[in-house]
């Protein structure tokens, strides 16, 4: 049954949103309920239509694998398959699958009497992912703005969607997504660490307290989050730099089309410096 | 229906502020009356300080804002001492590493000469607030795992700005102190070198920098929702399991048919976060002083197609024997 020792009392029924009893069951670990079979319908389809467009594609070798989205001639229509229809398939299996995924987390936090954090947080991921396949191919006109599925592909697309716009670095918002990643990786090093440290003291030492957390920070920095603050500050950080990753790229193209750099000239010529050179 | 989720601190009983555990022999007095902090509350704790200073501080302090002015002022000059450009301009002011002719030479203060005391300023500071993180861990009992971190961030730093100018032969290679100069120094490695895309260790050190930020959400996420269960006690959790560790747990053994523990969630975020600048900083101290051009590399090893090229192969203008980068003699104070 794959059950941990203590899992059997909170197998109960309920918390479902749709379907109720019908799917309220476990298979080994995984809970299914209506979302775990539309998940995994969509992740099969998905997977079956990118496993048909490697088929029909140059080559096997993993890292060359990629499925592209329609030529821009196609707009925001419908692509014959493989120009692009398969792309489109995948597109919409995969935001089926991840909306799906989602839901099937709030039907769980619901079971075992939790908040609904976790999904709310993965919806920010989900809506990165909508912003840079939907909508800013939408706003901008061609499905052909969206990336492609394959591993060193969506590379080349990153890059080469970045040097249209001259120097991506100087995309403000890219500047704040970038610095709230760092950020990011930075909390977790010093949360992680700690525990760790607290947990896992000297040799014959005592397993040290939430006091002597504090006391490190406060010591080292003049401040300590606390134990509740740093999990409120790290899920922050982390939605914030989604959050950024997402508006950053939406504003190239729909809302700037010329370099980054060129961007900065409104705070350099702002009248406030006096007259200028 | 409506279900209380656990987002801000509402109500936040104060009381004495806490002057921490006591320090053991030998060690200084804390600094600073505590105070609080509204606002700070509504997160976290709303208590600011105290704070211990000691010898290590106060001289890490001293080095790190030696380093900071003489980068400040390296910039006023450059605006000729103009402080309403300095403000325009901050953005794009650079203190500059010395020019490639100088090779590992010391230059003259004004020809990247400041730029290596602002980096040896920079890089005491650094070591000396490490050698202050892991003392203060040992001094409260701790174990040192913040202090190794940090040393990961710092083997980072030192590739970028030490160890790979010096596998150059080149302090010109190190990385420029400045805001858009320093993401230019980023642009301009990576189309040297063929795109930094098509460096493995880049890719491995990216998944580790979105993996940290996917763990720090699920992480947060999950504490904040089992905190009606006192999830936020993790120490507590650890040594004696709770329902808040078992709710957590089967959240995502059910959810994705694998958790972590209390104690093992913060050895993988130890590990990505630590994961993350390590191979980062082996991928740039390869970069150049190993492999060259990271797109031919990786056409060499079959992981990404030989484009089509319809170009003539480009000259690097930095190889032409004839050009010699000219020397600017120093014009003396």
């Amino acid at each position: 049954m794959a059950m941990l020792s203590f899992e059997r009392k909170y197998r109960v029924r309920g918390g479902t949103l749709i379907g109720g009893d019908l799917f309220d069951f476990w298979v080994g670990p995984f809970y299914v309920g209506f979302f775990g079979v539309s998940t995994l319908f969509f992740a099969l389809v998905g997977t079956t239509m990118i496993l048909w467009g490697a088929a029909a594609g140059p080559t096997w070798n993993l890292w060359q694998i990629s499925i592209a989205p329609p030529d821009l001639s196609y707009g925001l229509r419908m692509a014959p398959m493989m120009e692009g229809g398969l792309w489109q398939i995948i597109t919409v299996c995969a935001l089926g699958s991840f909306v799906s995924w989602m839901l099937r987390q709030v039907e769980i936090c619901r079971k075992l009497g939790m908040g609904i954090h976790v999904p709310v947080a993965f919806g920010f991921a989900i809506f990165a992912y909508f912003t840079l396949q939907v909508i800013r191919p939408v706003l901008m006109g061609g499905w052909g703005h969206a990336f492609p599925y394959g591993i060193y592909s969506h590379l080349d697309w990153v890059s080469n969607t970045a040097y249209q716009y001259l120097h991506f670095h100087y995309n403000p918002a890219h500047m704040i997504a970038a610095s709230l990643f760092f950020a990011t990786v930075l909390a977790l090093s010093m949360h992680g660490g700690l525990v760790l440290s607290a947990t896992n003291p000297k040799k014959g030492e005592v397993v040290k307290t939430p006091e002597h957390e504090d006391t490190f920070f406060r010591d080292v920095i003049g401040y300590s989050v606390g134990t509740l603050g740093i999990h409120r500050l790290g899920l922050f950080l982390a939605l914030a730099a989604v959050w950024f990753s997402a508006l950053c790229i939406v504003i190239s193209g729909p809302f700037w089309t010329r370099g980054w750099p060129e961007w900065w000239g409104w705070w350099l010529n702002m009248p406030i410096w006096g007259h200028q050179v | 229906m409506a279900e209380y989720q656990n987002l801000f601190t509402t109500v936040q009983p104060t009381g004495p502020g806490s002057m921490g555990i006591p320090l053991p022999r030998g060690d200084s007095q804390r600094v600073g009356t505590p105070f609080f902090l509204h606002i700070l509350g509504r997160l976290g704790n709303a208590q600011i300080g105290p704070i211990y200073l000691g010898w290590l501080g106060v001289a890490s302090l001293l080095c790190g804002t030696l380093a900071f002015n003489i980068i400040g002022f390296n910039m006023l000059a450059a605006v000729d001492w103009n402080p309403l450009q300095l403000i325009r301009q901050l953005f794009w002011l650079a203190l500059e590493p010395p020019a490639p002719s100088y090779g590992l030479q010391i230059p003259p203060l004004n020809q990247g000469g400041w730029w290596l005391v602002a980096g040896f300023m920079l890089t005491t500071s650094l070591i000396l607030w490490w050698t202050r993180i892991y003392r203060r861990a040992r001094q409260l009992g701790l174990g040192t795992h913040v202090a190794w971190a940090f040393a990961a961030a710092i083997w980072l730093y030192l590739v970028c700005g030490f160890f790979r100018p010096i596998m150059m032969g080149s302090w010109s290679e190190a990385v420029p102190f400045g805001i858009f100069p320093h993401l230019d120094w980023v642009s301009a490695v990576s189309l040297r070198h063929g795109n930094l895309f098509y460096n493995p260790f880049h890719a491995l050190s990216i998944v580790f920098l979105y993996g940290s930020v996917l763990l720090f959400a699920m992480h947060g996420a999950t504490i904040l929702a089992v905190s009606r269960f006192g999830g936020e006690r993790e120490i507590e959790q650890i040594v004696d399991r709770g329902t808040a560790s078992e709710r957590a747990g089967l959240f995502w053994r059910w959810t994705m048919g694998f958790n972590a523990t209390m104690e093992s969630i913060h050895r993988w975020a130890w590990w990505f976060a630590v994961l993350c600048p390590l191979v980062g900083g082996i991928g740039i101290l390869l970069t150049g002083p190993v492999v060259d051009n990271w797109y031919l590399w990786s056409v060499k090893h079959h992981v990404v197609p030989a484009y089509i090229t319809s170009w003539q192969a480009p000259i690097d203008p930095a190889l032409l024997p004839q050009v010699i980068p000219k020397q600017v003699p120093y014009p003396g104070p």
